[in-house]
């Protein structure tokens, strides 16, 4: 099983790298290539958008890649493959972001990326840091995962989802802040999972065992 | 909720942890990346690693020591130290850092904040500050401090929270504020300073210098309003535990991540 880390420039891909590489040898899930050739993440069984940045700035990076969105759009909406988006590599699903200006996105999970707004305005923003999970529904990935369990947030905009069943966590920051996504075969989340110590490498495992 | 963090700092020189670190279990103290699985085990909330010779020589072991550490541990990793480019950024970023810190790159050329924070985001960009009290009232409260560089031996003639106030709209995701009067002095945290800059930007600052009891931590977050606090030495010698810390806090009613 081979799985795609899509590398388009945008921040640090080699904890991810390393948290995914961990992962799959502790399950024996196949290999963990990062790339940015479209021909591997067409072949690739599962793919991994991660990204950090402004939203503008990432979705140009990533059509920048002549043929590489082309390949994942492929892949996931007519193929199927299993999908994670990390932080803005998940925002990007969303319909549109508001980030310095509109910019398009995906539009495969409807939505807006926008500020967040604490109603308390002495809550600082960016929301950094680790925040605790509030579970909305259930899902394979979060198996083994409770509302409680923590993970590191760092963002100024977040993913407003259209239909609420497209949600599966969020935080508490002054207001609802989404945490986590899904649609089909595709998850996301706005914290790093990389870095969430316990919680985030499970979640990175039932990833990497996830048949939807 | 979001939890207030607590930074452990490792001084790192030629690929060496400093002041050492007093831990039970380690085989070798020196080592910053073995430092930095104990304090992954520990429950530390994110790793800061400064590179105080930060020569042009040794950049390549920091390189060397983040890719090291980020393969073992899964949480958040800061690098400081002789950061002067964007593509000092960079280069960090790829070796394992998740934030990489401006000092006096940024005292130098505050746009080089804005360069690093609009090709990288500013989630990863940390400015250091590192500043003195140069004026008190007649109570001796601080109400006046001013940037120093150089480990503090260089004045700048920069006021600190208007400096902060400068690098929030350049572009910095968090400022690392250092007290250079209170650094090392285990006498507690800079608390008018602490408090002056962080309710004058809104983005997170980070307090340094000065911790030498828990109390001291419960100050800089009730009193400093600082979103994290960062400490070596109590830490690494022992005195406390991360979890001690952490109880210690909850108890005094500040949110802290505790499992």
């Amino acid at each position: 099983m081979l799985t795609a880390l899509v590398d388009y420039d945008s921040g640090n891909l080699h904890s991810a790298h390393k948290a995914f590489e961990r992962m799959a040898r502790e399950r024996g899930s196949g290999t963990i290539v990062v790339t940015s050739e479209p021909d591997v993440v067409a072949k690739a069984d599962r793919i991994v958008l991660p990204g950090d940045g402004a939203f503008p700035a990432c979705k140009k990076q990533l059509f920048d890649y002549t043929g590489l969105f082309d390949a994942i759009s492929e892949a996931v909406t007519q193929n199927g493959r299993p999908f994670m988006g990390i932080c803005i590599g998940m925002q990007m699903l969303a319909t549109r972001g508001l980030e310095y200006e509109t910019t398009t996105g995906f539009d495969w999970i409807g939505g807006t990326v926008e500020k967040i707004a604490p109603a308390d305005t002495d809550l600082k923003v960016p929301h950094m840091g680790w925040n605790d999970l509030i579970l909305d529904a259930r899902h394979p990935v979060l198996d083994g995962i409770s509302t409680g369990d923590h993970a590191y947030f760092v963002h100024s905009y977040h993913f407003r989802v259209a239909d609420p069943a497209h949600r599966l966590a969020h935080v508490d920051y002054g207001g609802d802040v989404t945490a986590i996504v899904a649609k089909d075969n595709m998850f996301g989340t706005q914290f790093h999972p990389e870095k969430s110590q316990a919680a985030g490498l499970r979640m990175i495992s039932n990833f990497l065992g996830w048949a939807p | 909720m979001l939890k207030t963090r607590i930074i452990p700092c490792l001084d790192v020189a030629d690929g060496r942890v400093v002041k050492g670190v007093n831990f039970v279990d380690l085989v070798d103290a020196g080592d910053p990346v073995e430092s930095a699985r104990a304090y992954d085990a520990a429950g530390a909330d994110e790793l800061c690693f400064l590179d105080i010779h930060a020569t042009h020589e040794n950049r390549g072991t920091m390189f060397d020591l983040a890719t090291r550490t980020a393969e073992q541990c899964f949480m958040p990793l800061t690098i400081g130290g002789g950061v002067r480019t964007s593509e000092d950024v960079r280069d960090l970023l790829l070796a394992g850092a998740d934030k990489v810190s401006f000092n006096s790159a940024a005292v130098a050329d505050p746009d080089v904040i804005a360069r690093a924070a609009d090709r990288f985001g500013s989630q990863c960009i940390v400015c250091a500050i590192d500043a003195k009290t140069v004026a008190t009232d007649a109570e001796g409260k601080g109400i006046k401090w001013e940037i120093f560089t150089h480990g503090g031996r260089k004045s700048t003639g920069i006021d600190a929270v208007e400096f902060a106030r400068l690098v929030a709209k350049k572009g910095a995701g968090e400022i690392l504020l250092t007290s250079m009067d209170r650094d090392g002095t285990r006498a507690g945290f800079n608390i008018a300073m602490t408090r002056a800059i962080a309710d004058a930007v809104a983005i997170p600052v980070i307090a340094s210098g000065g911790v030498g009891t828990l109390d001291h931590l419960v100050e800089g977050v009730t009193e400093g309003h600082a979103s994290a606090v960062l400490a070596a030495s109590i830490f690494h010698f022992g005195d406390f535990t991360i979890q001690q810390a952490k109880e210690h806090m909850a108890t005094n009613g500040i949110p802290m991540r505790l499992s």
